[in-house]
């Protein structure tokens, strides 16, 4: 007679039978089979000795003194927890009445009497084969259960180093309210807001979609170009066109981001608003009315850069009037009925504010309230923006420029736009890089902003354009002057300024004076509308009167189109 | 009664293939176990305890099926049976034809093993 313990791995059985000569008989075959057995004389036994020795298949005999068969079945079955531990009856082919209950306490197979060694093989490499089913299983849900918590390991991980790179921003200045889960980005949410370089602030609401990290993806080169262009000076126009041009490059089709941006001007009271592909947006007035801010254009990252627009509409608002943003989370949030909050809801929920700075709580509480125990709320994303004084905010944290601290401190650079490139062309953030390069001078950026920016628009409005700068004081005349400007830039087609910037250190104490002087192609105050005093206030409005807070010395040549402002800088 | 009809000669030639050495035990160990048995079965008869009846009769009727004594695994069929009936009227007739053919089946399995 041969042995078969080559066809088999080897197993630990236990075998429970009261009957001695029948346990002889199993434990031979077994052993012959290479198996390791145990013995037990009764069900008492048999339970000890299962969680002893941990067999992984257990033969048992009905019919048992102390504790049966069937009961140390289920005692076993429980002991045995998540193993897989196959139960074999030991019966005898008269016994079928009993067998039904075999089953019901867990029992996996029936081995009758007389034992036949052939049959007892196969059983066991049946249930060796489903063993080794149920192990690979196990390990295959263990292994799952890792790689799960593995991923929400690393979408820590990424929310960290996503924080690190957007949360630097300004979404806890005093006038901005917002409410967005911490893992909103895997959700495809964002939320941007920075201050400007000239005072103010550049807010973005971003819905990207899909959901988890191929949401959350897009996130990082956005608030990149959001801060990094921001901080630089890049108008809004300008930077959305960046995002959609990154976000056209790295996402595949398919994939974009709703958005929302605001630019918001303290000092001038007025907002910019681009809306492509989010919900609605309102302004909460004084007045207890709302204007809706509708979605006018495509979302980020869909139409190539020569079809893309990035023109705002301007808006004026009131100290306290607020503006209300929220992604289509809360829009399309659903109750238990399965019914969407929707839009309607949204503009009732709002109508229950008594003043504009009740919108948001209005808003938030109806999507809770609504879809209550059936949302999660890693989807309701809003932003609350009110118009203040620039005063009350305080000193908001600018985002600081590197120290590139390698650059010229003696230099002079002219720099000429004219016809066309002066219509199309902002050279704001390019000057402003070139004065960055000057040691120490970064810790100004946001004086050397202003004095270049308006000290251009004020040559580029009111001296190439001849715009008349009273036009803005009124909230009519307001939006008639920016539509008045688009017009004329649109139709430009000669004219120049000329911006010369020169820079000397002052060697001693580590500042320096940089010298501004803007030049352009008008016929200069004495034609201005009418005026013939050199009131400048009354000209140029108030951002020259900023400039001559800023600059120690501004003057005009005589004919007033060409300025110079003195502005000078001590480091520490 | 011949002898061939008490055990199957062919179970047990295999059943000796299976046990080597240990064959001699085995057939020692079933006849001991089967006094054993039917002693208990007799207290059971006598006390009237049905459910110890049907215990012993059902035990030594595997070992029986085993080792190769189908006869024998028969009537302790008939007496488990009456356990299970709660029947005792005739017990003492059945558990004498156990003990009639375990007599038998022993000087049969004597014989096999000088075979």
């Amino acid at each position: 007679m041969t042995t078969d313990s080559s066809a088999t791995i080897p197993l630990r059985i236990l075998i429970a039978d009261d009957n001695q000569s029948d346990r002889m008989i199993l434990k031979a075959i077994l052993t012959r089979h290479g198996h390791e057995v145990i013995m037990a004389e009764d069900g008492v036994q048999a339970v000890a000795a299962f969680e002893q020795q941990r067999p992984q298949m257990v033969l048992l005999d009905v019919l048992m003194p102390n504790m049966d068969g069937l009961e140390a079945a289920r005692l076993i079955k429980a002991a045995a927890g998540e193993d897989l531990v196959p139960i074999i009856f030991l019966t005898s082919l008269s016994d079928a009445e009993s067998l039904a209950s075999c089953l019901e306490v867990g029992g996996d197979d029936f081995l009758t009497k007389p034992y036949n060694r052939v049959i007892l093989r196969a059983k066991i490499h049946a249930f060796q084969r489903m063993r080794d089913l149920h192990q690979s299983l196990q390990d295959e849900r263990d292994r799952t259960d890792q790689r799960n918590r593995q991923m929400m390991r690393e979408q820590a991980l990424a929310r960290r180093v996503f924080d690190n790179i957007a949360g630097r921003g300004c979404l806890e200045a005093d006038n901005v309210r917002f409410e967005a889960s911490p893992m909103s980005i895997f959700n495809g949410d964002v939320l941007f807001a920075s201050p400007k370089p000239s005072g103010g602030m550049h807010l973005f609401v971003g819905d990207f979609t899909g959901h988890g990290l191929p949401a959350a993806i897009g996130a990082l080169p956005m608030s990149e170009i959001f801060y990094g262009m921001t901080a630089k000076g890049f108008a809004i126009s300008d930077i959305l066109r960046e995002m959609n041009r990154k976000l056209q490059n790295i996402l595949p089709t398919g994939f974009f981001c709703c958005a929302a941006m605001i630019d918001l001007n303290l000092r001038s009271g007025d907002a910019e608003v681009w809306n492509g592909g989010l919900p609605t947006a309102w302004i909460l007035r004084h007045d207890g009315t709302q204007d809706e801010l509708p979605s006018r254009h495509l979302p980020l990252g869909i139409l190539p850069g020569e079809r893309f627009s990035a023109a705002c509409e301007r808006h004026k608002l009131a100290l306290g009037e607020h503006m209300l943003l929220a992604t289509d989370g809360v829009i399309e949030s659903s109750n238990g009925e399965g019914e969407m909050f929707g839009e309607e809801r949204a503009v009732a929920a709002i109508g229950q504010r008594r003043a504009p700075d009740e919108g948001f709580d209005c808003l938030r509480d109806a999507a809770h309230w609504f879809g209550e125990g059936v949302v999660s709320e890693d989807d309701i994303t809003i932003l609350d923006v009110a118009m203040v004084q620039e005063s009350a905010l305080g000193a908001l944290e600018h985002e600081v420029l590197p120290d590139t601290g390698t650059g010229p401190e003696q230099w002079r650079l002219q720099y000429d736009l004219r016809d066309r490139s002066l219509a199309e062309f902002n050279p704001v953030p390019l000057l402003l890089h070139v004065c960055m390069d000057v040691p120490g001078l970064r810790l100004f950026s946001g004086d050397v902003y202003t004095v270049i920016t308006e000290l251009f628009s004020n040559a580029l409005e009111h001296g190439v354009l001849r715009l008349p700068s009273g036009l803005k004081d009124s909230p009519s005349g307001f939006s008639r002057y920016y539509s008045e400007r688009e017009r004329l830039l649109g139709q430009l087609d000669s004219g120049w300024v000329s911006i010369t910037l020169e820079h000397q250190a002052h060697g001693d104490d580590g500042g320096g004076t940089l010298l501004v002087t803007v030049a352009d192609s008008g016929p200069g105050f004495e034609f201005r509308e009418g005026a013939s005093s050199l009131n400048h206030e009354q000209l140029s409005g108030r951002g020259i009167a900023l400039v001559q807070a800023l600059c120690h010395d501004v003057r005009w040549n005589q004919n007033g189109n060409c300025v110079e402002a003195k502005y000078t800088w001590r480091s520490g | 009664m011949s002898e061939q009809q008490h055990i199957d000669h062919d179970a047990l030639s295999e059943l000796r293939g299976v046990m080597g050495g240990d064959f001699v035990i085995l057939v020692n160990t079933f006849l001991q176990d089967a006094d054993d048995r039917i002693h208990h079965l007799r207290q059971g008869a006598a006390t009237g305890d049905v459910e110890n009846v049907r215990k012993m009769a059902h035990s030594l009727k595997g070992s029986c099926i085993n080792i190769g004594a189908p006869e024998l695994a028969e009537r302790c069929r008939t007496a488990e049976q009456r356990g299970r009936d709660g029947d005792l009227s005739d017990i003492d007739a059945c558990i004498g034809a156990i003990e009639e053919e375990l007599i038998a089946v022993r000087a049969a399995l004597e014989s096999f093993q000088g075979s």
